[in-house]
């Protein structure tokens, strides 16, 4: 079990303030690069790409919260929110970069692209998915929706998917850094279904020492 | 769009008068000179060259992305990756190995290569990946260096092969190999014989970086560039169609001909338009329709007639 000084409650609000602030910063960057000439070669595509795999890490970092709180015990659930919108942000410049700076608003084009290419399709669906996640992400929906709200928001594990998925099928060669986000997504999707069983044993094996460590203890 | 576009060659860069006129001999002066300045640093040194005939009126792009923007997967697989690991490739001395069905198989020393008529031509170069560039190179072309080795009767392609290095080219070695070495290109002996068809030894001016394919490499502008096969070791003309890499790595998506075709789009994207590298930044619309053989449909196009270029792709 790792522990990391708890941060006082009076700053959780700034600290999930400080991260919709921090994660802004490489769309901020990268857009003022872009803007004044000192993005390399594609300035378009270099920050489409930036968007994009931006929009990617914070899907992994979403999906990566409940696993770090059932390994390793920490509690980062309030930031959940926020790095999922965090990911809806990214996804929606990375496509607002690809239809306005990249086909130049050609909707003919767009739409071709859309229907056409399997892997632009796919990004689109999970943009499409992400909407409904963004639009109940508030508190009021958490408690209108109840359970309903759970059901809905394991969209995030197929967006997720279909956005390495995306990734990988946008370039000429699947390379190192494809495979790390495909590797990662299935770790973390393959995490959900084991995670119940798990947390049992461990539950298990946190009472059981209790009853036997004095007998052991005596023993020795 | 300007009526008239002023000569964009400074009076610096024009060649003396006596220079130009004993060119020849300059040129076998200057070839000796790249040798010795280009043999311990693999860095690119100055090397001029009449202009040729084929010059393409639109601007040029940046000499900065020209070699700081490119696929050389041999160095790795990010447009700034061959800039960046080609430090240690060492292209002098070089040899380019010319066998198979001629009357006289030879190796040529690049001083040899230097000799050939090289000209500057600037042509329009388009990326499968849909972005384009307009450069100036500097070579020869390969029908000059065909009559040499005296193709056979029988020889119907031309194919290519690119140096394997894994210590010089960091993409040749390690867990991730992007394709199988060496890296292979073709070409119909008519298309190879083409007077567009050229073997380039510089670039901007200067003898070609190593990130561009240096010391030799082919250009055929109306193909995607990835034809455009870079530090070439072999030239063999064969019988059979010749494999290539890309479409050895995936057939369905690229083929042997590539030629340039706005009408047949590449499975995953669009080849309908190209983004132009180098315009007008991030929000002048740099997206330019693509033309048929990448514009040089008027010399090209008559190599294909009568094929279907949506099958032979």
């Amino acid at each position: 079990m790792v522990h990391l000084p708890a941060l006082p409650k009076r700053y959780h609000s700034a600290s999930v303030w400080a991260l919709y602030g921090l994660g802004l910063l490489p769309a901020g960057y990268g857009f003022y690069l872009g803007a004044t000439g000192q993005l390399p070669g594609n300035p378009v595509k270099e920050f489409e790409h930036l968007l994009g795999l931006w929009a990617l890490r914070f899907l992994v970092a979403t999906l990566a919260i409940t696993p770090i709180r059932d390994i390793f015990g920490i509690n980062w659930l309030r930031y959940r929110r926020a790095l999922g919108l965090l990911a809806f942000y990214y996804v929606l410049m990375h496509f607002l970069a690809y239809m306005l700076l990249d086909q130049v608003l050609n909707v003919a084009a767009i739409l071709t692209d859309i229907g056409r290419r399997p892997f632009i399709t796919i990004g689109m669906a999970a943009l499409v998915m992400l909407i409904p996640l963004a639009l109940t992400s508030n508190n009021w929906s958490i408690r209108r929706l109840g359970t309903r709200w759970n059901t809905l928001h394991r969209l995030a594990y197929v967006i997720a998917a279909a956005g390495a998925l995306h990734f990988s099928m946008s370039v000429k060669v699947v390379g190192p850094e494809q495979m790390l986000y495909l590797g990662l997504v299935a770790v973390l999707l393959a995490w959900r279904p084991v995670r119940k069983p798990y947390l049992r044993r461990k539950r298990q094996a946190a009472n059981a020492p209790v009853r036997r460590q004095p007998i052991e203890k005596a023993a020795g | 769009m300007p009526s008239y576009r002023p000569p964009r060659i400074v009076s610096s860069e024009i060649t003396p008068e006596n220079i130009f006129i004993n060119r020849r001999a300059f040129l076998g002066a200057a070839a000796g000179g790249i040798l010795l300045a280009g043999s311990s640093s693999g860095m690119a040194a100055a090397l001029s060259a009449p202009k040729g005939k084929y010059v393409v009126d639109e601007d040029l792009t940046p000499e900065a992305d020209v070699t700081g923007y490119n696929n050389f997967y041999e160095f790795g697989t990010g447009k700034g990756d061959p800039a960046a690991n080609s430090g240690n490739f060492k292209p002098t001395p070089w040899m380019v190995k010319v066998d198979g069905l001629v009357g006289k198989p030879q190796e040529f020393g690049l001083e040899d290569l230097l000799k050939f008529p090289i000209e500057e031509r600037v042509y329009r170069m388009r990326c499968v990946e849909a972005w384009s560039m307009v450069i100036p190179w500097t070579g020869f072309q390969l029908s000059t260096l065909l009559d040499r080795v005296e193709p056979l009767g029988s020889a119907k392609y031309v194919s290519f092969e690119t140096v394997v290095r894994p210590a010089e080219m960091p993409g040749q070695s390690g867990f991730f190999q992007p394709l199988p070495w060496p890296y292979r290109e073709g070409l119909r002996l008519d298309e190879a014989r083409h007077p567009l068809t050229l073997l380039s030894v510089g670039v901007y001016g200067k003898t070609l970086p190593n990130q561009n394919g240096a010391p030799i490499r082919l250009i055929t502008p109306w193909k995607y560039g990835f034809k455009g096969i870079k530090s070439i070791v072999r030239i063999s003309l064969t019988e059979t169609q010749p494999p290539s890499t890309w479409n050895l790595s995936a057939p369905h998506e690229y083929g042997f001909y590539a030629n340039v075709n706005p009408a047949v789009d590449h499975p995953r994207w669009s080849q309908a338009t190209e983004n132009r590298i180098g315009g007008g930044g991030f929000f002048g619309s740099n997206r330019r329709d693509t033309l048929p053989f990448n514009g040089y449909a008027d010399e090209v196009a008559s190599l294909y007639a009568g094929m279907d270029l949506r099958a032979n792709y």
